[in-house]
This record gives C-alpha cells, structure tokens and sequence, in this order.
C-alpha cells in the first residue's frame, strides 16, 4: 500500500533535509570561504561569513611555500598503487570465497573485518621499526604497501558482495565451454562484476586518498601526500587559519571532483545486490 | 563419439553420501533421461558426469578413456543448464563463438561454425543481440547453440525447459529430439517431468535417492515396472496402487493398474464406486471414483466426452492381463 504524503509534511522534511545538508557541508563551505580571507579576517570576532576582503594570496604563499605538486603525485601514487595493487590481490580472493566456499570461509570474512575494528595505533610501534629495518620509511613503496594492506579488507569485502550476485551457473557453463581458471576470472566475471569492480575502485581510491594516520608517522618529507601537506600547516606556534584552509582545500579538491563525477557509479556500486 | 561409463561412482557432500555405489552405461548416440522426484540426485550425477562436481569414489570413462580426474573443459562434452547460463555481456554471436574462442580456432573457422548453428536453430536474425533482448525460448535455443558449435562427445542436458511456458515446452522438446536424430550425438537429459522423458528418451534411467530404480525404454518402464516406485512415476495420470485383501486376492501385497486399463459401466463391473471429481480434458476423461472401499480414489480414463455427474454409481472393471503385481518388498512379482 502506498503512504500519502501532505504537501505539509513534504514541506517539512525538505526542510529538515535541506538543514541537515548544510549542517554536514558547512564546514567544507567555511573551509573554502576561509582560504580566501585574510589571516585577520579569518579569525575576526564576530566571523564573517561573505562580506570580507577576498583574496588569493593564501593559495600564492602555499604554493611558495611548499611543493603541492610532489605532495599531490605521492597522493595519486599511493592512493592509486594501493588500490591497484589491492585488486590485483582481491579479485582472485573474492572469487576463491565467492564461488569455492569453504567450511570457513564466514571465520576468515570475519576476522578480514576484524582487524579494521583494532586500533591502528596498536600496531604503529611494530610497523615503524619494521618500516625502519626494511629501509621503507618516508618512501612511496611503503605508503602503497601499507595502505593496500589496510583497505584489503575492504576491497575483498566488497568484490565478495558484487561477485556472490553473480550466478555460479554461468561460471560452470564457462568451465564447460572450456574456459581456464585465468580466462574465466578475465572474461566472464570481470566483464560482468565490472560496475561492482569500478565502485570498489573509486571508494578506496578516496579512502587511501584521505587517510591520515599512517600518511602522517610514516612519511617527512620525502613521500609525504596531500594530507601531510595540510598538516604542515598547523603549526604549534598558533595557527595560520587561511593558509591551513587554502592548504585543506588545494588537498580535498581533486577528490571532490573525482566523487562528485562518479557519484551515480558509486551510489550504485554501494546498493549493487541490496535490491534485485 | 560419446560412450559413457560410470563404474561404483560415488558422491558425498560431507557425511551425507547423495550417490550411492552406482554403475551405468550409457551408448553411443543414446537419448538418455535421468527422471525422479526432486531431491533424487539426477542433478548431481549429471554433474560428476560433467565434471563440475568431483567423485568420492569410482571411475567415469568417456570412450573407454578414464575421465574421473579431467577438468571439465577438457572432457569434450557442452552443456545447456536450467538457467540457460548466457554471458550477459555478449552478443549472441560472441555467446555461440566462446567455446570456439576458449578452442583457439581461427576467426573464420568461429563465424563459419556459429552461422552454420545460427542456421540450424533460426538464431540468425538474432547474432547481434544480447541475451537479455531474447525471449525465454530464444535464450534457450543460444545455449544449444553454444553447446553444438564445439561438437561435443556428448550433450548434457540439466532441466533446460523448465523455466518455459507449456506451449513453448513443447516446442522445444520437439526441437531437442530432432536435434538429437540429425546430430546422432549422444545426449544425457535431466528432469523431473516423467512425459518429457516418455516423449523424448530411447533410454530412461529412474532415479530415487540417488539409486537407480530401473534402467530401460519407456515402453519398458510402462509396461514392467519393476518396482511400485517405478509404478507409480511413470505414466501420467499414476497407476492406481491397491493394498490389501483385494491386492491378497492375486497373490501379492500391492496391485497396479493404470487408468486406461479400466473399463467403466453404469451397471455391472468388478468394482463399485461414486463418481468424484472429473477432469475433461476434450479427448480424454479422467475420473476420480471414490468408495471403492480398494484406495482413497482410483483414477480411471475414458475416451471422449463420457457424461457422468459427480456422486453417480459406477462399475469399474480391470482390463485382463494389465494387471501389475508387487511384492511385500514392492518389487514386481
């Protein structure tokens, strides 16, 4: 039976979803705004919140100051590497538990899941001397490896989803049409997993993107990406709140791009299966 | 060529054993129908078969060469499954040329072979579709297609019609039949629906429980069931199945007679009954008759239109010689 809905209550809940909207996107709006003030105007009291002196001397002094372009291609090399890399390791995995479950194929998922729940500074200590026995530390190998290692989890998670919505039965009929292990996996299931495949892509791309912890102790200034770009602006001596902000924005701005272009791809990849 | 030979195979899924120690023959060129009740196995044996499950114990020869360890791509048989199993992604073309494909065979020799099938099942027209444009009877004919561009050793055939309606089923079976007398080519059917495997089968194979029941043409199974299993799954509608002092009165436990051996008389017969419900069926009448004190109902046909209302009195009477008999075991006597 379908609800009626008055055009009061519609009223009412665009409302109430207009204000929650801008309530979770005010801060990334007073980021922007603030990259553009002065530093005084930037912690004026009252603050302002359009009627200021806008100006792109912020952007022009970071960009003085540091090297956004290194810190952007560790960024697009870590972040991307690591999500290679982890499908390149993923694809295989979720297709052995897809489709050749075991008896513990639901503990391994599991405990997969579970080292996302531990942590991360638990295993900082041992990872860093590792990082420093191995010659890894503040290099870009290090950073993919880490990051692949981390977002694995959530890569197999995913594919795992896309790939058990896929019927066993046309596997078999590829096995019986004389398919190899490589040429099924290459040219039946990717092909059809592959809106499942691009949205597992995407969202650890932005994941490895914006993570923080690890970027930040395990990198200087060598391998550091955007988010070690923007820390560097807060400074302990008091902070510079329009070049932080011209910093923030510099950093997220590729990847809002990118997210705001594939937001369908990853709306769909995220409900892919929940609904037949 | 497709002689298969299945010695003591076995299949267990963990401690269940779904196939006991079977053995079967199956010859050359044979339309083979593995038939019974959902949950007997015939699935399963015709994926050991197939290679997509592997045996607990036993040996399957595909002729004469000792098949039980090959992978399935490489035992040289094709498939059509229930699901039709289509690549959603390729066109109809690409469907039919994928085992050519995974072959290694040159472009021309796969556009040679998939017209030449595109032709055979009127797919023609459809080459550049994707499968998700055809019609249920259409994708079926796609899954054929695949399987006989490869020109297997042996067709297997795992419930394909069940997913098509009663008119397009019939259809298709005819289809399958005729494919099987032009390509000569052995051929293993799985189903459930014992007239697809009267109609279609040289040779049926009753299945329960993952043992084989009986073995043998359909004339066979209908006409010297072995068992009262047998008995009462072959044919359409069931032989009628009586216990008792009436069953005693021939020497047996049980006694089986089919409905189109019974005579029907408003006045005399060896057995009284009430006329329950009626299916017409245009050409033949099957009526339900009740109070015969022998089973619940028996069932009886009669040519035609016969006009009988429900709750008449009826004398039914056994055709002589088409009585069937079984043993406390339920084996024919």
């Amino acid at each position: 039976m379908a609800r009626s809905v008055t055009t009061r209550r519609k009223i009412v809940y665009t409302v109430l979803a207009w204000g929650v909207g801008l309530l979770i996107f005010f801060p990334i709006l007073w980021t922007i705004l603030t990259s553009f003030k002065t530093e005084a105007d930037a912690i004026a009291a009252p603050p302002k919140f359009l009627f200021f002196h806008w100006t792109l001397e912020n952007y022009a002094v970071v960009q003085e100051r540091s090297d956004y372009m290194r810190h952007l291609w560790n960024s697009i090399v870590i972040a991307g590497g690591s999500t290679l890399l982890g499908t390149v390791v993923a694809v295989p995995a979720a297709w052995s538990m897809a489709f050749v479950p075991s008896r513990r194929t639901k503990d391994i998922l599991m405990w997969m899941l579970s080292t996302k729940m531990l942590p991360a500074v638990g295993v900082l200590y041992p990872i860093y001397l590792m990082f420093i026995q191995l010659g890894l530390l503040d290099t870009r190998t290090g950073l993919v490896i880490v990051m692949m290692l981390i977002n694995l989890p959530i890569i197999i998670w995913m594919l795992f989803t896309y790939f058990r919505e896929i019927p066993g039965e046309i596997l078999e009929a590829a096995r019986m049409d004389g398919a190899t292990l490589r040429a099924e996996i290459l040219y039946v299931l990717t092909p059809m997993a592959l809106p499942g495949i691009a949205s597992t892509i995407l969202l650890n791309v932005i994941l490895a993107w914006n993570e923080a912890f690890w970027t930040l102790n395990l990198t200087a200034a060598n391998a550091g990406p955007l988010t070690a770009f923007i820390a560097s602006y807060s400074s302990p001596e008091g902070l510079f709140f329009a070049k932080l902000s011209a910093a923030s924005v510099m950093a997220f701005a590729p990847i809002l791009v990118l997210g705001w272009f594939s937001q369908k791809q990853l709306v769909r990849g995220l409900t892919f299966g929940a609904v037949k | 060529m497709g002689r298969i030979t299945l010695d003591k195979v076995t299949k267990k899924f963990g401690e269940v054993e779904v196939i006991p120690p079977l053995d079967l023959t199956i010859e050359d060129g044979e339309f083979v129908v593995f038939v019974g009740p959902s949950g007997c196995g015939k699935s399963t044996l015709l994926r050991l078969i197939a290679g997509l499950e592997d045996v607990s114990s036993g040996h399957i020869q595909i002729d004469g060469r000792d098949a039980t360890e090959v992978p399935p791509a490489k035992r040289g048989l094709a498939m059509v499954f229930q699901s039709y199993a289509l690549y959603p992604h390729m066109s109809v073309r690409k469907n039919i040329a994928f085992p050519l494909r995974m072959a290694g065979l040159s472009k021309d020799e796969q556009d040679k072979r998939v017209s030449g099938a595109a032709e055979v099942l009127n797919l023609t027209a459809y080459l550049d579709r994707r499968p998700g444009q055809l019609s249920g009877g259409q994708r079926q004919r796609v899954a054929i297609g695949r399987a006989i561009v490869r020109e297997p050793a042996a067709f297997l055939f795992d419930e394909p019609l069940s997913n098509l309606d009663a008119a397009l089923r019939v259809g298709m079976r005819l289809e399958i039949s005729e494919l099987h007398k032009r390509l000569e080519t052995t051929m293993i059917y799985v189903t459930h629906d014992q007239v697809e495997a009267m109609t279609m089968a040289d040779k049926i194979v009753v299945l329960r429980a993952g043992n084989i029941e009986q073995v043998g043409s359909p004339l066979e199974l209908y006409q010297s069931p072995r068992n009262t299993f047998v008995a009462g799954f072959i044919g359409s509608p069931r032989m009628n199945l009586i216990e008792g002092a009436e069953a005693a009165k021939h020497d047996a436990t049980t006694i089986g007679i089919r409905p189109e051996h019974i005579a029907i008389s408003p006045t005399e017969g060896t057995w009284q009954g009430k006329v329950g419900v009626s299916e017409h069926l245009g050409s033949d009448t099957f009526f339900h008759v009740t109070g015969t004190g022998l089973a619940d109902a028996i069932t009886v046909r009669a040519g035609g239109e016969v006009s009988l209302r429900y709750g008449d009195t009826i004398y039914l009477t056994p055709e002589e010689g088409k009585l069937h008999r079984f043993d406390a075991k339920g084996l024919r006597i």
